[in-house]
């Protein structure tokens, strides 16, 4: 047993990796279905037992190939990282009983198994992403996540999800280039790749050589920046969440971004705050004024938006914008905010996401226009819709509420009484395109393309409503979201120098 | 009289060298430059050389679509799976040592393995890029 802790660390990167080059010789797309979620439904396994790990014990160092840091590639496990884990992989598992007929009704027959192939490799990657102390091997499985993520949304049934995926694939080339000379400028001045190292090395680096050490900050941001979709960096993301396939668009909605914000955390305050003065430095300067206009931007585009998988899209990346906002506010309370917005953003938009996906399968579109009336067509659906877009507005006794609130008090705390104004402000505007939808699903006649819709089978209702149930229920208790949080937003504070 | 027959004679004369070129480059790559990645380019060359001037059927009677298909996560199975043995006794993943009884020559034999897994993914990857690209339009 204990040779099987031991490896832990490991193995949750290699047996979604290990399933994937697996699901890759299948033909069958149901069997590849299957495998992938069995495959899946042993990551948040190991993640837990991770977490508990370092809930009682500390940070976790695993050698990979036996080589130690900071020669060899470590795998280093703390708390910030174990609850990102927990989160990816719980999120896909509650996911994948959705995917088998979702899958089978967007994407042609043959081509089923390479997704269930492309996701593990996507799930593999972010996991790795998540679990891995070395800035290159970081880069490298940000590659591996990103190129098959381009896969995923390519499969897309529209023919606009090629141009999606192609402009995700330049704008996510560039920012993977911007980390990894962020990375190089780095390892110029410290001589190092692995992240402790790195940051015990760097405040006697940047006495030698500041502009470097400056510069590798400012790549590194831009780049991270660029892959969790901060305004003005989210171009990207609409159209490869609208035109992608529905089940890669909530998968990755609730993953993919999240685990760039950890990303970024990382650098911000397991590197740069650790060696230097994070508050110094022109983070904040530069985090407040693009959270705040994706807060409004985003969200004011997305009550115009047609489309309600777009719509859904430019919500997070106005969400994305909270999140990182609490990043920028850099104390205790801010920050708790950020990271459990991180969390109950990503079951939010699964649920939301799912619920489309559903409309999608049922309907066969996802314009407003067409959809009159189709809440009551697909009251269960249309039902966990509203009940997560509550959540998405912060209604009091949601999830999202608890976000909102720590912001809220995270920017008083600050003595930032106007972003605190700001925060309840932008949420309006959440209630008014939310609202538009549930004016159209509940209020207008049915129209024709929902006449014959109902609720989708049940394969596709539990997890939809488990999600929806969630983003209520961690409004309620929050001692895995916010008690966590506030756990590693202390850490992470603490570190700093 | 085809005129191309200067082509034919020429490419079947080289393919053989290029094929042994590759298999040198592979197994040279313990010493000094090369390795699984240039090796699987080379021996993908061969047949790409080969299909510009017999034709893309010709190519695929030789190395058919499906056997492309099945050969490009195969290399990757072999390099994970060589991992995963180091795993199943017991060690971390990819630590070679275990795979013979004095560490270095574990080592030296867990590349050696590594780099034929590369080997099959990069050459079977070209070859399907390229009849990706080839089969355009028909």
């Amino acid at each position: 047993m204990s040779a099987i802790t031991a490896q832990l660390p490991g193995l949750q990167v290699v047996v979604p990796l290990l399933g994937a080059i697996i699901a890759a010789f299948m033909r069958r797309g149901t069997l590849a279905w299957a495998w992938a979620t069995l495959i899946t439904a042993f990551t948040p396994i190991i993640a837990f037992a991770l977490l508990f790990q370092v809930w009682s014990n500390g940070p976790i160092s695993y050698h990979m190939g036996g080589w130690p840091p900071p020669i060899g590639i470590e795998y280093r496990v703390d708390l910030l990282n174990a609850f990102v884990l927990v989160l990816v992989s719980l999120v896909s598992t509650i996911m994948m009983p959705y995917a088998r007929r979702s899958v089978a009704h967007e994407i042609d027959g043959d081509k089923q198994a390479w997704f269930y192939a492309m996701y593990l490799l996507c799930l593999a990657g972010l996991l790795g992403i998540a679990i891995t102390g070395d800035a290159f091997n970081a880069f490298v499985f940000l590659e591996i996540s990103s190129l098959s993520t381009y896969v995923m949304i390519a499969m897309g049934r529209d023919r606009r999800a090629l141009v999606a995926s192609y402009q995700y694939l330049i704008l996510g080339t560039i920012g993977a280039t911007f980390y990894v000379i962020g990375v190089g400028l780095l390892y110029l001045v410290t001589g190092s790749l692995n992240f402790a190292d790195i940051a015990a090395r760097l405040g006697e680096a940047s006495a030698a050589f500041p502009r470097p050490v400056l510069a590798g900050l400012a790549f590194l941001f831009v780049g991270i920046s660029l892959k969790l979709a901060l305004f003005p960096l989210h171009l990207w993301l609409p159209n490869a969440y609208a035109y992608a396939p529905s089940f890669a668009t909530a998968f990755l909605a609730a993953t993919a971004t999240k685990v760039a914000v950890y990303l970024f955390l990382r650098i911000a305050f397991s590197i740069y705050g650790v060696a230097l003065d994070l508050k110094a430095l022109p983070v904040s300067t530069v985090l407040y004024p693009l959270s705040i206009a994706a807060m409004f931007i985003a969200s004011i585009l997305a009550v115009y938006e047609q489309n309600l998988k777009r719509m859904l899209a430019y919500s997070s990346v106005a969400q994305i914008g909270y999140i990182t906002l609490g990043i920028a506010l850099m104390n205790q309370a801010g920050l708790t905010g950020g990271i459990v917005h991180l969390f109950n953003h990503a079951l939010i938009k699964g649920a939301l996401f799912l619920a489309l996906g559903a409309v999608m399968y049922r309907a066969g579109t996802v314009k407003l226009d067409d959809l009159g009336g189709i809440g009551r067509t697909m009251p269960l659906t249309f039902a966990a819709f509203v009940l997560a877009g509550m959540s998405l507005m912060g209604v009091p006794g949601t999830a999202g509420f608890i976000s909102k609130y720590y912001l809220i008090v995270g920017a008083l705390d600050a003595g930032k009484w106007p972003v605190a104004f700001l925060i309840v402000a932008s949420s309006l505007i959440a209630l008014l395109y939310i609202g538009r939808a549930v004016e159209v699903a509940y209020f207008r006649p049915v129209s024709k393309a929902v006449a014959h819709a109902k609720d989708p089978p049940l394969m596709m209702l539990v997890p939809m409503l488990a999600l929806t149930f969630a983003s209520v229920y961690f409004g309620i208790d929050t001692e895995l979201s916010a008690g966590v949080a506030s756990r590693i937003a202390e850490l992470l504070i603490g570190g700093l120098k | 009289m085809r005129l191309d027959v200067v082509l034919r004679v020429g490419v079947k004369l080289i393919i053989p060298f290029m094929l042994l070129f590759g298999l040198y480059v592979q197994l040279h790559g313990d010493y000094g430059p090369g390795g699984g990645f240039q090796a699987g380019v080379i021996v993908a060359g061969a047949l790409i050389v080969y299909a510009l001037i017999f034709g893309l059927d010709e190519a695929q009677r030789v190395v058919p679509r499906r056997l492309v298909e099945f050969l490009v996560p195969l290399g990757v199975l072999i390099y994970a799976g060589t991992g995963a043995f180091a795993l199943l006794n017991g060690h971390n993943f990819l630590d070679y040592s275990v795979l013979a009884a004095h560490a270095p020559a574990g080592r030296e034999r867990g590349i050696l393995l590594v780099e034929a897994g590369v080997l099959v993914t990069v050459s079977s990857t070209m070859i399907a890029l390229f009849y990706a690209f080839s089969e355009r339009g028909r």
